[in-house]
């Protein structure tokens, strides 16, 4: 007998459906993007590569992946460091106002997207400044700080304040205290926050639609495209890959936010 | 000065968290502000005019349409907070209390969806619930029905849907967060003292597990009265909401101010919503605690 084997009751039967809910429209997308048909409906015509084999050979598609990833690239360093300064303030000095300041640091998440757009869009006209990549850069990286500054204050919570105390009483500056102790530890969380902020502005939508100039991401490609019906099948096989590889990334991700070492020491 | 400095830890803190508070300040304060100004601008033709105005205000009251649109927004976007909480709760209490090893396995499941590109799975649902999309193709080559469902694409109930996937792992996390907070031993207490299964868990668990249940609602309600891409994906004219006016003043009908000043109400009528739900929940607690 297995006491720890959860029983499937009703609940179990649920959370299988709700799973089931959850990743039917991600599984849609690879599922007919090999369909050798123009339309996506059952029943499923037969198995092709010509959808990917479009893409291939579309320039513009290309072009847009650059600009994506330049953009995801920047955000999610620039990200990731601001939250290093930010966890670390939060978890290791005391201030006042301590919860008000991380609050204020979350809002771009809470608020409509929207909103934060158009508040850009108009700040950046008024005073002139040409929408470009750098202005969808500025919109995500808004929205990518407060993510980064979670990851890796729980990482900085996890671990125990005097190893930093002990190097810096073992005659180490602030900076190798740094590198030295406090980097190594909380490497897990920076490399969870590059990869989440990453995927989050790889993906992101709403801001690159108000704040981009001539210069497209692929999102907003992808959405220039579903207008015409004869490409809907070749935005299906890029979305596929698209899933595929943002599903594998959070994957690696979350892997290194929850999982790695336990680092609080056992009580005494 | 310096001596100050270093032992202040307060003021050292301060210091290292200033980069990313300067950054939140220059991104979203400030332009919230130019926002604010901007709404009591007026648009003439393609300038706009840097005069003090109520007049967009006025449109909104005056034009029948906008309010319309916008307590439409409200509503739609109530229900969906609503069917995403209904749906969330029972999965965020199965991980809690039945799932004994592998929670974390069961929460990266649940989040993995959430951070895949939003655009595309509103887009994949476009596909499912289509005219000739997966749902009605494949009941059709089943036999079962014999012509399309129209009811399925271009609703409000396409809307409902669409976000009420969208938003799983944001209302499942805090539920979940909650419901793990509870001591145990207050439930067992519960069915020591003779109440049943079902009242133990409407007078104890419930109660115990609302601040989740809340922050929730208001990690799901606030973003939907905004979204503007699922209503022009498939909602069709029906599902057309707020986000979608805001959105073509800044297109087709360029009208910068008005946008702005419509912006500015929506977000008053969310906070006042907000407040009302809050309100709400103080007095459920009361009653039942």
């Amino acid at each position: 007998m297995d006491a720890a084997r959860p029983k499937l009751n009703g609940f179990g039967v649920y959370a299988i459906a709700y799973l089931a809910f959850l990743y039917l429209p991600v599984a849609v997308l690879p599922i007919f993007s090999f369909n050798d048909s123009q339309y996506v409906a059952f029943p499923l015509k037969g198995f092709t590569l010509k959808w990917y084999e479009q893409l291939a050979d579309s320039y513009g598609l290309l072009n847009a992946l650059g600009n994506s990833v330049r953009v995801a690239l920047c955000v999610s360093v620039l990200s990731t460091i601001l939250g290093i300064f930010a966890a670390k303030a939060v978890t290791r000095y005391r201030m006042h106002g301590r919860g008000g300041l991380i609050g204020f640091i979350m809002v771009p998440l809470v608020i409509p997207e929207i909103i934060l757009g158009i508040s850009l869009l108009m700040t950046f006209s008024l005073s002139d400044v040409r929408l470009s990549l750098i202005t969808v850069g500025i919109g995500h990286l808004l929205l990518c700080v407060p993510f980064s500054m979670l990851v890796l204050i729980s990482r900085m919570e996890g671990f125990d304040k005097s190893m930093e105390e002990a190097a810096r009483d073992l005659g180490e500056n602030a900076w190798g205290t740094f590198w030295r102790v406090t980097f190594p530890i909380i490497f897990p969380g920076i490399v969870a926050s590059l990869l989440l902020t990453f995927t989050i502005s790889f993906d992101e939508f709403v801001l690159a639609f108000f704040l981009s100039g001539s210069e497209a991401t692929l999102p907003l490609l992808i959405w220039s495209q579903l207008r015409f019906p004869e490409k809907l099948p070749s935005v299906l096989s890029l979305g596929a890959i698209i899933v595929v590889v943002s599903t594998i990334v959070v994957f690696v991700a979350e892997f290194f936010r929850r999982g790695g070492v336990q680092l609080t020491p056992p009580k005494v | 000065m310096r001596v100050w400095f270093m032992r202040s830890e307060s003021a050292r803190g301060y210091a290292l968290l200033s980069p990313t508070l300067v950054v939140v300040v220059l991104g979203l304060v400030f332009p919230v502000i130019i926002l604010t100004t901007l709404s009591f601008w007026k648009q003439d033709y393609v300038d706009i005019i840097r005069t003090f105005t109520f007049e967009n205000y006025f449109a909104f009251f005056e034009k029948k349409i906008y309010y319309l649109i916008l307590y439409r927004s409200i509503r739609i976007s109530a229900f969906v907070t609503l069917v995403t909480i209904v749906l969330a709760y029972p999965l965020a209490y199965y991980i809690a209390f039945h799932v004994q090893k592998n929670k974390i396995m069961w929460i990266i499941m649940v989040t993995i969806p959430f951070w895949t590109s939003y655009l595309l799975r509103v887009f994949a649902w476009k596909v499912i619930l289509g005219y000739n999309g997966v749902i009605n193709s494949g009941l059709m080559s089943l036999g079962l029905i014999s012509e399309p469902l129209e009811f399925l694409l271009y609703n409000p109930t396409a809307v409902v849907i669409t976000l009420a996937h969208a938003w799983a792992a944001v209302a499942i996390l805090p539920i979940y967060v909650s419901l793990e907070k509870i001591d145990r031993s207050l439930i067992e207490a519960a069915r020591d003292l003779g109440e049943s299964a079902f009242m133990t868990f409407l007078r104890v668990t419930l109660p115990l597990s609302l601040p989740g249940v809340i922050a929730a609602s208001l990690l799901v309600f606030i973003p939907t009265v905004g979204d503007y891409v699922t209503p022009a994906l498939v909602g069709g004219t029906r599902g057309i909401m707020i986000g979608n006016i805001i959105q073509s003043m800044f297109g087709k009908a360029l009208n910068w101010p008005l946008g702005a000043a419509l912006s500015i109400i929506s977000m008053l009528t969310v906070t006042l919503a907000v407040c009302v739900l809050l309100g709400g929940t103080r007095w459920y607690r009361r009653r039942v605690g």
